[in-house]
C-alpha cells in the first residue's frame, strides 16, 4: 500500500500545485496583459461610472429604450449573480401563460404593434442575460420607440443597422442587435 | 436545416478532423514515453515530479495495480474536493465571502468532479469560492480527464501487446498527459476565450448602475431566511426596485478551457456555456465545440497508430462520426419546427424554438452545441435542455443512452466502443460459427463478461436509480414541470448521472439530501464499474498470444464493419432504454400533436 500511496500524494499535491496555481495564476497574467478590458468583465464606462457591460443584457420596460429577451432569473430580471433559464417544459402550461403576459405586454406598450411578434422577444434565454435580440425584433420595436422618443423612423433605423453585427467573420452565429449598446447609442442622441 | 447550417456542419467536422491527427500522433508519442521537443521545458518538471514520487520512469504495473493506483489518486480528488468546499468561508480567495456548502452538495459536487460528470446541484456564481473552483474544482477537470485518457491507453495496450503481464505505469501515463497534451493546450485556449471575452481576473464581484429601474415582486423571508408562504402555499412577496447589477468576476478562462477540452462540463456559472462570460461570441461557441470531440477524436488517430494499423482507427472515427451526423440533423431540425403552442399565440416560429436559447446562437449553434455535449459526455450547455422541443430532448437523451460512445468523453468514449467493437466481433462470431478475434487477440469468456458488465452496469444503475426516484416521494418532489416532462426530468438526471455526461433536465430541483446522494452513488458506479471492468479486460488482453489473421478471421477495417458497429451500439441502447423513452418525450410528443 506505502508503494502506492506515497505516489498518490505526492504527485496529487504537486499537480495540483501546477494546475490548480501556477495555470491559472498563469492565464490571468497573460490575459491581463494581452485582453485587460476583456479578462476584466468588457465594462462599459460612461463619465467615469460604470453603467454595465457589453456582454451582460439589462432589463428594459420603458417604451423609449429597444426591449430585449424577457429574463428568468429571479428574484429580479437580468439579476446577474443568479444565471439561468425559466427551465418551463414545452408543454408546461406556464410556459403559454408567460409568453401570453409578456405578448400583451408588447401590445400594451405599442397597440399598432402587428401579429406575429418575433419569438425572441417573447421567450426567456437560456442565460437570463443575453445581451443581444435579433434584427427582426428590433425592427419589431422601431415604430413605439422612435414615437415614444419623437425621432423620425428613419433616424432610428439607422441606429439599428449600426447596431447590427453581422455573424462573425461572416460565417459563425446570427445577425444580432446588441440591446444596452444601443439604447446607450438612443440616450446619446436624444440629449444632443 | 438551412444550407448555412448545412454548410456549418460539414464545415465542423474538416476542421475537427483536420486538428485531431496531428493531436492523436502527439499523443500517441506522449504515452510510448518518448521526449517531446516542443514542449522539452516540461520534461525537467517531470523528472522532478517523478523524483519526489519515488517512481521511475520505466516501471510497469499489472492491470490491478494499475487499477489500485488510479482508484486511489480518485478517492484524493473527492477528499479534497469536499473538504475545499466545507472549508471555503475560512480560505482565501473568497472576496463575496461565500459560506460553506452543505453537507450532501460537497460530497455530490466532489463525486461529480471526480467522476468527469460535473453534474451541478449548486450555482457556481453564489456557492463556489474561487479557490474551490480553480483548486478543487479546474485540478479534477485535469484530472478526471487524465483518468479517463489513461485508461483507454492502457486498454490499447492491451491489444497492442502481448504475451506481458503489465500495462503501463499509471502515474508516468498521467503525468506526461496532463504536462504535454491538456496543460499545453488549456493555456493557448484560455487566452484565445479572453480575446473574445470570457474574463479572468481574481476581483469582487462589480456593481454597475443599470439604465432602467428595475421592479420587481421580492419573497419575503423568514427569520431563518426560508421564504414565507401564504395558506395556499405560494411564496408571499413584496414589491422591490434595484438599479444596479452585480456582475460576478473569477478566474473563469483558465476553468472554462479544461472544461471544455477534457468534456467534463462543469460550469463556473450557473447558466454554463449559455453565460455570456463562459462564452461570449459565436466564434468562442464554435471552438468550444470543436475542443469538445478534439481529444476523443484525436485518440482514435492514436489508437490506429498504437495498434500498429491506422485503419483500424479510421473504422471508429467513422462509425462515430455517421451517428453524430444523423443525430445533430434531428436536433436541429426539430428545434427548428417551434413550439405550435406558442406558434398559435401569435410568435413568429420562423426562429424555431427560442425559448431557453441565446440570440448569439440561434437554433444551429444551440442545436449543434446540445448534440456534441450530449454525445461526447460533456454536459456543457449553451441553452437549457429542459425547454428543448420533446423530440429535440428525445435526441440529446438518446445520446447519452448510446453509452456516451460516439466520442464520448475523453477516453472514455474510445474505451467504451472498443468495448462494442468486442461485442460486434463476438456477436458476428455467434453467427459463423467461430470464435470471434478483435486486433490479433482471441476474444473468449473472461473477456465477454467484462464487456457485458461494462456495458450493462450505466443503464442498470440509470435505470434503478429513476425507478426509485419515481416511487419516493423525495424524488417526486424534485419535478419541475408536469406530466410526462417531469418523468423526462428524472429520467434525464438519472441517465446523465450514470453515463457521467453532467448535463441535465435543469427543472428538477437536484440539490436535495436524497438527489445529491443518490447522483452521486449513480456516478461514482457509472464511472469506476466500468473503469475497473476496462482495466482487467486490458490486463487479460495483454497477456494473450497474438493469433495471426487468416483467411477465417473477420477484417475488422472495412464499411461491414462500420454497420457492424454502429447497429451494435444502437440495438444496445434500444434494447436498454426504450421502453423508458416512450413513458417521457414520446408521450409528450404526442400530447403537443394533439394540442392537450
Amino acid at each position: 500500500m506505502k508503494t502506492t500511496l506515497r505516489p498518490a500524494i505526492t504527485l496529487f499535491v504537486l499537480l495540483s500545485v501546477i494546475t490548480g496555481i501556477v495555470y491559472p495564476l498563469g492565464v490571468t497574467v497573460l490575459s491581463q496583459a494581452l485582453f485587460p478590458w476583456a479578462a476584466g468583465g468588457s465594462l462599459i464606462i460612461k463619465e467615469g461610472k460604470a453603467v454595465g457591460s457589453t456582454l451582460i443584457g439589462q432589463n428594459f420596460t420603458d417604451p423609449k429604450y429597444f426591449w430585449g429577451r424577457p429574463s428568468a432569473t429571479s428574484p429580479q430580471p437580468y439579476n446577474s449573480i443568479a444565471s439561468g433559464g425559466s427551465n418551463l417544459g414545452p408543454t408546461n402550461p406556464a410556459l403559454v401563460d408567460a409568453v401570453q403576459g409578456r405578448i400583451d405586454a408588447i401590445k400594451t406598450a405599442d397597440p399598432n404593434g402587428l401579429l406575429p411578434i418575433p419569438a425572441d422577444l417573447v421567450t426567456t434565454s437560456g442565460s437570463g442575460l443575453d445581451p443581444h435580440i435579433s434584427p427582426m425584433a428590433a425592427h419589431y420595436q422601431l415604430a413605439r420607440v422612435a414615437s415614444a422618443r419623437r425621432l423620425p423612423q428613419e433616424q432610428v433605423a439607422a441606429l439599428i443597422r449600426d447596431y447590427t453585427e453581422p455573424p462573425q467573420l461572416g460565417l459563425f452565429g446570427e445577425a444580432r442587435v446588441n440591446v444596452l449598446s444601443l439604447n446607450l447609442a438612443l440616450d446619446g442622441q436624444t440629449k444632443k | 436545416m438551412t444550407s448555412h447550417t448545412w454548410f456549418f456542419l460539414v464545415f465542423y467536422i474538416l476542421t475537427l478532423l483536420l486538428v485531431a491527427r496531428p493531436l492523436g500522433n502527439h499523443i500517441a508519442q506522449v504515452t510510448e514515453g518518448r521526449s517531446i521537443l516542443s514542449l522539452r521545458f516540461c520534461s525537467g518538471v517531470e523528472s522532478v515530479l517523478y523524483r519526489l514520487c519515488g517512481t521511475r520512469k520505466d516501471e510497469e504495473m499489472g492491470w490491478l495495480q494499475y487499477t489500485i493506483a488510479i482508484l486511489v489518486f480518485n478517492v484524493f480528488g473527492v477528499l479534497v474536493v469536499y473538504s475545499l468546499q466545507r472549508l471555503q468561508f475560512w480560505l482565501p480567495l473568497n472576496p463575496q465571502s461565500i459560506a460553506n456548502v452543505s453537507p450532501d452538495s460537497s460530497f455530490n459536487t466532489a463525486i461529480s468532479f471526480a467522476t468527469n460528470t460535473n453534474w451541478q446541484g449548486y450555482s457556481g456564481e453564489s456557492a463556489m469560492s474561487y479557490l474551490t473552483q480553480m483548486l478543487g474544482l479546474a485540478v479534477q477537470n485535469f484530472f478526471s480527464a487524465a483518468t479517463g485518457i489513461v485508461v483507454a491507453i492502457a486498454l490499447i495496450r492491451g491489444f497492442a501487446r502481448h504475451t506481458v503481464k503489465t500495462i503501463g505505469n499509471a502515474w508516468v501515463d498521467l503525468t506526461r498527459i496532463i504536462l504535454y497534451v491538456l496543460l499545453p493546450i488549456s493555456l493557448v485556449y484560455a487566452v484565445f476565450l479572453v480575446s473574445q471575452g470570457v474574463i479572468q481576473n481574481f476581483s469582487a464581484y462589480k456593481n454597475v448602475t443599470t439604465l432602467e429601474v428595475t421592479k420587481y415582486d421580492n419573497p419575503k423571508l423568514d427569520a431563518s431566511g426560508q421564504s414565507l408562504k401564504d395558506e395556499k402555499g405560494a411564496p408571499v412577496t413584496e414589491p422591490a426596485t434595484i438599479q444596479t447589477q452585480t456582475l460576478p468576476m473569477g478566474p473563469v478562462a483558465s476553468q472554462e478551457a479544461i472544461k471544455m477540452l477534457g468534456t467534463n462540463g462543469g460550469g463556473f456559472f450557473n447558466a454554463n456555456s449559455a453565460h455570456p462570460y463562459e462564452n461570449p461570441t459565436p466564434l468562442s461557441n464554435f471552438v468550444q465545440m470543436l475542443s469538445i470531440f478534439l481529444i476523443p477524436a484525436a485518440l482514435c488517430f492514436t489508437f490506429g497508430r498504437m495498434v500498429g494499423d491506422t485503419r483500424q482507427g479510421r473504422v471508429v472515427l467513422i462509425a462515430m462520426t455517421l451517428l453524430f451526423i444523423v443525430m445533430a440533423i434531428a436536433a436541429i431540425h426539430f428545434e427548428q419546427q417551434g413550439n405550435p403552442r406558442l406558434g398559435s399565440l401569435g410568435v413568429n416560429m420562423a426562429a424555431g424554438n427560442m425559448e431557453g436559447k441565446e440570440v448569439r446562437f440561434g437554433i444551429g449553434d444551440t442545436g449543434l452545441f446540445a448534440t456534441i455535449t450530449t454525445l461526447a459526455s460533456c454536459g456543457a450547455v449553451n441553452g437549457m435542455h429542459d425547454s428543448f422541443t420533446p423530440l429535440g430532448g428525445l435526441v440529446l437523451m438518446w445520446n447519452m443512452m448510446l453509452g456516451e460512445v460516439v466520442f464520448g468523453g475523453v477516453g472514455s468514449g474510445l474505451y467504451g466502443m472498443l468495448l462494442f467493437a468486442i461485442m460486434a466481433v463476438f456477436i458476428a462470431g455467434l453467427m459463423i460459427g467461430r470464435t470471434p478475434e478483435y486486433l490479433g487477440k482471441k476474444i473468449e469468456m473472461f473477456e465477454i463478461k467484462m464487456v457485458s458488465l461494462a456495458i450493462l452496469v450505466t443503464p442498470l444503475v440509470a435505470l434503478v436509480g429513476t425507478a426509485v426516484a419515481v416511487m419516493t416521494a423525495d424524488g417526486v418532489a424534485g419535478i419541475g414541470n408536469p406530466g410526462p416532462h417531469g418523468f423526462s426530468e428524472i429520467l434525464y438526471a438519472f441517465t446523465s448521472a450514470a453515463n457521467n455526461n453532467g448535463s441535465a433536465f435543469a427543472g428538477v430541483s437536484a440539490n436535495t439530501p436524497f438527489y445529491n446522494v443518490a447522483l452521486a452513488i449513480v456516478m461514482w458506479i457509472g464511472r469506476f464499474g466500468v473503469i475497473v471492468a476496462v482495466l482487467a479486460l486490458a490486463g487479460s488482453l495483454a497477456a494473450k498470444k497474438r493469433v495471426v489473421a487468416n483467411a477465417g478471421t473477420m477484417p475488422t477495417h472495412g464499411p461491414l464493419f462500420v454497420a457492424l458497429l454502429i447497429g451494435t451500439v444502437l440495438l444496445c441502447g434500444a434494447l436498454n432504454y426504450v421502453p423508458a423513452i416512450a413513458l417521457g418525450p414520446v408521450v409528450e410528443h404526442l400530447m403537443l400533436l394533439s394540442g392537450q
